[in-house]
């Protein structure tokens, strides 16, 4: 699996992203510099966390209109798989590829916990390795990560199965109480039509790794792999 | 027009009250007059209050400091650079040091504490190295205080904002709350970075003709005369120095750290340092300084942030995001092809000379010409006059009423201010980025693994202010001592310090007393324990009409664990294990917190430090750790063996049940004692014979405590404690008081 992790200025988490993608496929993902207009071949393209132009203006907003987002909504729209982490699922909202916004946590606060998601469903390129209904546990660190949609969307991307990951408590159940940051529906991730490009608040990347407390997030890396070696 | 001339006309509206507000005594005045031979111009004089002030010059407490031991075969870097640094093997090492930003964070508590936290970043990687953890040491006012809410609050959300964008991860650090620090809050931020031993860069600014570089964020009006406020102690109108408080921009930061680092791959640079205190002065002067030779700025080529800046702002500019560095000749494209890929401002203001002077240039005028020396070594130098409180005796313990109900005693001190769970503010900290952190906030010690390695880098920040307002010798050793201890129990071998000394007006004989205490106590420790003080900074005068702080001497340390596979937490892990008290029982209730949260009282004098109870109780508890004989490990400090004990079980989600006490002592001093040179440990019982045989080898007392099990804490004679009404206890308080107040 041939991947590419792209670098905004100000983005944070993509060297982790990278280390992850490494661990499982063994080939190191080629760091793409915001300002390139080409990005090399690719089987997955993944837009990392961080704070990509400080997240000023809005999380997300400027990175959206750098040269290299151009390329990635091309290769996106040709079928090429895409994954947006935190910084990055709000890059893919701003950029047009997924529907709705992240408004700023309801605590109004940073939140960095780990928390639990129940995976909606597993016949993706992302879930292959989990099972359906699985409660996995992931880490949050961010402050805009309140998903907001209109009720009508929110009803379309339930009514075509594309709510990827809900916030739930360690049983499966979901609920406000387990809900960290106000997020509509508890959605958590979301995909496009095709299910080819996924965007996440939940970082995979910081529980892929024994010594970290947890495995869960390695699973969807192995998963990626498996669906494009 | 020469800077004589210049000089001349400007020295008739020196006045002796312009004098005093730059912070100089009229003595040293004299002294500067005397230095530069002639009266100095505006900006001269400027240069000199900043380069002179306390915060630069170290005038009150340098004498004191040399006292402490700097070196030791782990040590590659001591004070005196930007950031200490300490071998790791392997051809790696680590930069750290701590520092303060306690005045312009009780001022404007966000950008006070963001930007002290992006100093001490910038302090870090100035010297090559990636920062991979940061930590603070917080000290707020009473709860009640009408201030402290809206301080913590900013305070947390700017170290937050800074650290979480840069995409460093902050993994804990310590809060007190004390009506001491009501109108005087301390901020200390801590860094710690990895670099290659052989690629760390210096500030020294060596050869003649070199180009001197600017580079980061431009040059605005703020933050003027920051290093003189936090030379001078507070007062009604300190709130009008608001101005004075620098404004920070992480992301700025985070391109400057990204793209210092790209060009220390190159063949570039001959020397860098950050433009933190007294900004664009103290850099080139201490660039020139320690390389020998002279330099000369342009200021015309600054970039300024806004039109008609005076070469006196310019100097004494304390904006932030900024960086010196001398080039080596011919590699300005270089430079400038970098900075210009991380759109960062990048000029060449100036070049080494060989006149051993600064002269600062702008719109064709010299505004100063000083010879490096006066500014650097000329500076007053005071051993000022001291005088030592009579330490308070230690108590007896029948002058100490027992409570009612231990365990009811227990619940209140974990739900107190002074003992609940930190989590409201560590989870506003992103302390997974990097994916590294192996042991979260929370702990005995956080541990960053050394990327790429299976070794980790432990780290901790520990100091008692109520134990060195007691006893600021004692107090001081046991900062040193706890942080050691905490390092011992995650598995680390405790390595070297920061250290970061807060105290109030050096001008009165009893702060001076605390302040030569506690530098003889921190001596003391740091020599006995091998763990010497490899950087730092003295923050002095904080105080507030007169009222200062209780002395504080924070230590931050760095420890190493060869492999993180033998890495010990505090977490109970299985029922069924037997739970052992590693050292000696006193029942040192004095200046305990069961006193103080529960008698609403301090006195007697702080628990003594045995240091060689320390090092031998230590050094076995890393050896069982190592031997993976126990389960799970604690210290205990703060509240006693029982809080020890219940930490561990909150942090487990198992119970435990407590054998009687057989021993002479009081049971509330037995189990709330703050007896130094301790240690809680769990093990299976096939372990017990082999730790009471390595215990009994090290002479160091055990005795068996009780076993896990269960979902309470059970204790002869009293209800069971259930966790989850413990848990409910500890983790109520801080939110519910940043709620509600």
């Amino acid at each position: 699996m041939k991947a590419s992790v792209i670098v905004f200025p100000g983005s944070n988490c993509d060297r982790d992203a990278a280390v992850a993608l490494e661990a499982v496929s063994g080939i190191a993902p080629a760091l793409v510099w915001h300002g390139d207009s080409e990005i090399p071949p690719s089987d997955l393209i993944v837009l990392p966390g961080g704070f990509s132009y400080g997240d000023y203006l809005r999380s997300g907003a400027m990175a959206a209109h750098s040269p290299v987002m151009r390329e990635v909504v091309s290769r996106a729209r040709a079928g090429t798989p895409v994954l947006g982490i935190c910084n990055g699922f709000q890059i893919l909202t701003e950029a047009g590829l997924l529907p709705g916004v992240m408004m700023r946590n309801a605590t109004l606060k940073f939140i960095c916990r780990d928390v639990h998601l129940r995976v909606e469903r597993n016949d993706t390129a992302f879930t292959r390795h989990f099972t359906e209904g699985e409660v996995v546990r992931f880490a949050i660190a961010n402050k805009d990560g309140s998903y907001y949609a209109k009720k009508a969307t929110l009803d379309r991307l339930e009514g075509e199965g594309r709510v990827a990951f809900r916030y739930c408590d360690a049983a499966g159940k979901i609920s406000d109480a387990a809900n960290p940051n106000g997020s509509r529906r508890n959605i958590a991730g979301i995909y496009n039509e095709s299910r080819t490009v996924l965007g996440l608040m939940p970082h995979p990347e910081r529980l892929a790794d024994p010594a970290l407390s947890g495995t869960d997030g390695a699973k969807m890396f192995a998963s990626l792999l498996e669906t494009l070696h | 027009m020469n800077i004589a001339a210049q000089a001349d006309r400007t020295a008739q509206s020196i006045t002796p009250e312009i004098v005093a507000e730059h912070g100089l005594s009229p003595e040293e005045y004299k002294q500067l007059v005397a230095a530069l031979g002639r009266e100095p111009s505006l900006t001269e004089l400027g240069i000199f209050s900043v380069m002179w002030s306390e915060h630069c010059s170290y005038k009150s407490s340098k004498v004191w400091l040399k006292k402490l031991p700097t070196e030791g075969p782990q040590v590659i870097q001591g004070p005196g650079e930007n950031a200490g640094v300490v071998d790791l093997g392997d051809g790696q090492a680590a930069v750290f040091k701590m520092e303060s930003h306690n005045h312009p964070s009780y001022i404007e508590p966000y950008q006070g504490a963001a930007t002290g936290v992006g100093g001490i970043m910038r302090d870090v990687f100035t010297m090559g190295a990636r920062p991979v953890a940061n930590m603070n040491a917080l000290r707020f006012g009473a709860p009640d205080h009408p201030k402290t809410k809206h301080l913590v609050a900013g305070v947390v959300s700017g170290i937050g904002d800074y650290g979480n964008c840069m995409g460093v991860p902050t993994v804990g650090g310590e809060t007190n709350f004390d009506a001491r620090y009501n109108d005087n809050i301390l901020v200390n931020a801590m860094c710690v970075g990895l670099v290659d031993s052989g690629r760390i860069f210096k500030a020294a600014a060596k050869g003649i003709g070199h180009p001197v570089v600017y580079v980061g964020s431009k040059t605005g009006r703020d933050g003027i005369h920051g290093a003189t406020m936090a030379s001078a102690e507070f007062d009604e109108a300190s709130a009008e120095k608001r101005p004075t408080v620098q404004v920070g921009d992480p992301f700025t930061e985070k391109l400057l750290l990204e793209a210092c680092l790209e060009l220390m791959e190159e063949d570039a640079i001959v020397a860098i340092q950050d433009m933190g205190a007294a900004g664009l002065t103290s850099s080139s002067v201490e660039m020139a300084d320690k390389g020998g030779v002279g330099i000369e700025l342009e200021l015309d080529r600054v970039p300024t942030r806004e039109d008609g800046m005076t070469a006196y702002e310019m100097m004494l500019s304390e904006s932030q995001e900024r960086m010196l560095m001398i080039l080596k000749p011919g590699s300005e494209s270089i430079a400038e092809r970098v900075f210009q890929k991380w759109e960062l401002d990048f000029s060449v203001i100036g070049y080494t000379t060989d006149t051993g002077r600064l002269v600062v240039r702008h719109r064709g005028i010299t505004e100063a010409d000083i010879p490096l020396a006066a500014l650097a070594h000329a500076a007053p130098l005071y051993e000022r006059p001291w005088t030592k409180a009579e330490p308070q005796p230690l108590i007896t313990l029948e002058e100490v009423p027992a409570p009612n109900s231990l365990l009811g005693a227990l619940e209140c001190l974990m739900g107190s201010p002074h003992l609940c769970s930190r989590r409201w503010i560590w989870e506003q900290y992103d302390h997974m980025v990097m994916a590294d952190t192996v042991q979260r906030p929370g702990g005995d010690a956080a541990v960053v693994r050394v990327h790429g390695s299976d070794k980790g880098l432990a780290i901790s920040c520990d100091v008692t202010p109520r134990y060195c307002a007691a006893d600021p010798y004692e107090g001081a050793k046991q900062a040193v001592a706890e942080c050691w201890r905490n390092l011992t129990a995650v598995g680390a071998d405790p390595l070297a310090i920061t250290d970061c000394m807060n105290f109030g007006n050096p001008e009165r004989p009893e702060i001076m007393g605390e302040f030569a205490g506690a530098v003889e106590g921190m001596a003391e420790a740091c020599t006995a324990l091998s763990f010497p003080v490899v950087s730092g900074n003295v923050s002095l005068y904080n105080e507030t009409n007169g009222v200062s702080i209780p002395p504080t001497p924070s230590v931050g340390g760095v420890g190493l664990i060869p492999d993180i596979s033998t890495m010990a937490t505090m977490a109970l892990k299985r029922p069924g294990d037997v739970l052992m008290l590693l050292g000696t029982e006193e029942g040192h209730l004095g200046q305990s917190l069961y006193m103080q949260a529960m008698l609403d009282r301090s006195w007697g004098a702080p628990p003594p430090v045995d240091l060689e109870a320390e090092r031998s109780t230590g050094d076995l508890v890393r050896e069982l750790i190592r031997s993976a004989d126990v389960s799970a490990v604690h210290d205990v400090s703060d509240g006693g063996l029982l809080v020890a004990i219940a930490e561990m079980a909150l942090a487990g989600g198992h119970g435990v049940v407590l054998d009687a006490l057989s021993g002479p002592l009081p049971a509330h001093a037995a189990w709330f004692g703050e007896d130094q040179a301790r240690y809680v440990i769990a093990a299976a019982p096939d372990k017990a014979d082999a730790i009471h045989k390595a215990a009994a080898a090290a002479k160091v007392p055990l005795r068996l405590l009780g076993r896990v099990g269960g979902d309470a804490i059970v204790l002869d004679g009293e209800p069971p404690l259930p966790l989850s009404v413990l848990r409910t206890a500890h983790e109520g308080w801080l939110p519910g008081f940043m709620a509600h107040g």
